[in-house]
């Protein structure tokens, strides 16, 4: 395996350098796994189309969610070389916060135990955008105060976040005792909607969650490539000294990184909130969601994001139904063989850079 | 740096050291059967599953947070394969299964390191706890392998005694484990293998120039870190008498990752005393009020308290004392210019291949 020839040179150059044969069938091994996956998916869906439809709607629609998490882990890690690791309880604060908030503006009737009530228009978005604000400045408490002063020290800082991580975890559960329950989301969204060509329908929210996470893209691809705040972050990430030395506040962009980074965290709490539930194992399922779509993607790579978040949702959602039956609960395996897939060919994943 | 300095240095090491090893030796007559159990046999065994860890992140430079979810496959598989409550209904003797667990975990293990030993740092340590994650999810879902509410009752050898009413026996095999596997990373770090590996942790491009074949040098000490996180495994199942999805889950790996970080992440020994800190911790803070169940907290804070005050851990503030009072003696300048805290901050930016 040539690693210095992946690992070095990421662009079509590197497909000029012949290959040695192991990674030949590598390749192929892996272009028969795909190609396997597919055909099993076509034959499924042409047994089965509306089924077909209805789950790759809820894949495209959790990929959706995955991004708008994960987005705000690369995008600290992409200009810090930080990895969050308490990016997962982050997400669990700001579902349970933004529930409890809720509970108390409509005095505790609309909210139910995965009920299909609604709630008013404002008792969604306060919660929604105070939960946010909440999250985002505990982010960025936890960046001046203890990682400001290591960095560089990648290991250490990881080390900080996962004890910051298990302490919020721990006392968000104290605090909301961690009982699952789903936010009410607004009335003035439809329940649900007629999908066109067909006879089916699908829930309104999640489409929604969707074309926020279109949103959430298109707004931090516009920041990063077409603002002078973007400019600063990407020179940033290639040369953090020489951004500083020309006279450019550099922590006060590393602040505003992380802010917007764990705010993203907690607007992913909200969302998921609304269209799965909160739960006390949110943070380890949203921690490892996070990873793995950053590593299938490569780290600090926003298309990356996109695509990792995208491949995730579709095999976590087609796993759990195409499996043959009897064996669906072994859909992580899936999630496990996604990554494996992923790793052997590009070890620093699809759209990754050596550091 | 003079003799005496030497002298001394080692004195502060291998004092400490030796006199522990005797207290444990005769822990059963000085320790109530329920502290012997409860505190000191699971620190023991705590202490191989953070040695396992620490083996990796000080001499490979892998910090690794899939040793968790490896003792758990070497447990489950050895709990599947003897009769128990839950779990696949097949009934083998237990040494066999107990074989057979070994090999899974350090099979597991070598593909896993197969896959994860082209990258490095932190990405290694990203790959790793993703991997140990979905291994805690995969026993979660699969219930025919961990039953519903764990495999219970699971059989042991026979030489492995009720571990609550007769803790001795499980004692001393954790202890002769624990001391094999010490002795074991200390002389194996001598040898060329061990030797190659250290390379590979302080650069692994001039490793490669030399002719080494780095991935295959990282996938084999993943390999052996399974192999010793699989004794850990056994040993958690015997001890528990039960192993479920709960016994390898997140908390269960950070956990393990305090215990290492206590002791102090670059020094073997640093595994056996951080666990002890930390069953010491558990059994003492379950009887304050104050603490009640968030136990977490407690935990997450001497934790953030650890690396932010001293990387080294409690190793690396003894290292400082050693080097203190090494330098009253010889006069000179500090016996050892790079501590443990130098060792910890030159692992910690463990260079990218480019």
């Amino acid at each position: 395996m040539s690693e210095a020839a992946s690992a070095a040179a990421p662009d079509w150059r590197s497909r000029l350098v012949a290959v040695p044969a192991g990674t030949l069938a590598l390749r192929a091994a892996v272009t028969v796994v795909v190609a396997f996956v597919a055909v099993w998916v076509a034959y499924k869906a042409y047994g089965d189309p509306r089924t077909f439809v209805i789950v790759g709607l809820n894949g495209l629609t959790l990929a959706g969610l995955y991004f708008v998490v994960a987005s705000g882990f690369t995008l600290i890690f992409g200009l810090m070389r930080v990895v969050n690791m308490a990016h997962g309880s982050l997400y669990m604060l700001a579902g349970f916060f933004a529930l409890e908030l809720q509970t108390t503006l409509t005095g505790g009737e609309a909210t139910s135990a995965f009920g299909s009530s609604q709630a008013g228009l404002g008792d969604w978005i306060i919660p929604l955008v105070v939960a946010c604000l909440a999250v985002g400045l505990i982010g960025l408490v936890m960046q001046q105060l203890f990682l400001r002063w290591n960095q560089g020290q990648e290991l250490r800082q990881a080390l900080i976040t996962i004890a910051i991580g298990i302490i919020i975890a721990d006392q968000t559960l104290a605090h909301f005792g961690g009982i699952a329950e789903s936010l009410a989301a607004p009335d003035a969204f439809p329940e649900s909607v007629h999908l066109p060509f067909s006879d089916l329908t699908y829930p309104f929210f999640r489409i929604f969650v969707l074309l926020v996470a279109v949103a959430v893209g298109l707004a931090l691809w516009a920041m990063i490539q077409r603002t002078r705040f973007g400019m600063i972050v990407r020179a940033g990430v290639d040369d953090r000294q020489m951004v500083s030395a020309l006279g450019i506040n550099i922590q006060l962009v590393f602040a505003s990184a992380f802010f917007l980074g764990a705010m993203l965290a907690g607007l992913g709490g909200v969302l998921g909130g609304t269209m799965i539930s909160v739960d006390k194992a949110n943070d380890t399922q949203y921690l490892l969601i996070s990873l793995i779509v950053v590593i299938i993607g490569g780290m600090g790579s926003l298309a990356g994001a996109a695509l990792g978040a995208l491949a995730l949702g579709l095999v976590d959602s087609f796993g759990d139904v195409y499996l043959p039956a009897g064996y669906t609960n072994y859909s992580i395996l899936l999630i496990f063989g996604l990554l494996v897939l992923v790793l052997a060919v590009r070890p620093l994943g699809l759209f990754g850079r050596p550091a | 740096m003079n003799r005496s300095a030497l002298t001394m240095e080692r004195l502060f090491w291998w004092g400490p050291g030796i006199l522990f090893a005797l207290i444990l030796l005769v822990a059963p007559l000085l320790f109530t059967d329920f502290y012997l159990s409860q505190v000191i046999t699971k620190a023991l065994w705590l202490g191989i599953a953070a040695a396992s860890l620490i083996f990796l992140a000080a001499y490979v430079g892998m910090v690794s947070l899939g040793q968790v979810a490896l003792y758990g496959i070497a447990g489950f598989t050895m709990a599947n394969l003897v009769e128990a409550d839950g779990g696949s209904p097949i009934a083998w003797n237990p040494w066999l299964a107990t074989g057979v667990g070994i090999l899974a975990a350090v099979g597991a293990g070598l593909f896993i390191g197969a896959i994860a030993s082209r990258s490095y740092g932190i990405y290694f340590l990203m790959i790793t706890l993703a991997v140990g994650v979905l291994t805690f999810y995969f026993f979660a879902q699969v219930t025919q392998l961990s039953g519903f509410g764990g495999v219970n009752n699971v059989t042991r050898p026979g030489i492995v005694s009720n571990p609550v009413t007769d803790p001795q026996n499980l004692f001393y095999i954790a202890l002769g484990v624990s001391a094999v596997v010490f002795l074991f990373v200390r002389y194996l770090a001598r040898t060329p293998f061990g030797l190659a590996l250290q390379g590979v942790r302080d650069d692994p491009s001039r490793m490669r120039a030399l002719g080494y074949n780095v991935p295959l040098l990282r996938m084999l000490a993943f390999g052996l870190g399974a192999l010793i996180a699989s004794f850990a495994g056994i040993i958690s199942v015997w001890w528990n008498t039960r192993i479920s999805p709960g016994s390898i889950d997140l908390s269960r790996t950070i956990d393990v990752l305090v215990i290492a970080v206590i002791g102090g992440l670059y020094r073997l020994e640093g595994a056996w005393v951080g666990a002890f800190v930390f069953a010491a911790l558990d059994n003492w803070t379950r009887g304050l009020d104050i603490v009640g169940q968030r136990f977490n907290t407690v935990i997450g804070a001497i934790f953030l308290a650890i690396v932010l005050l001293s990387p080294g851990g409690l190793m690396g503030i003894w290292q400082t004392i050693v080097d203190f009072f090494g330098r009253q003696l010889s006069g000179g300048p500090p016996a050892r210019p790079t501590g443990a805290a130098g060792e910890a901050q030159h692992a910690t930016d463990s260079p990218q291949p480019s």
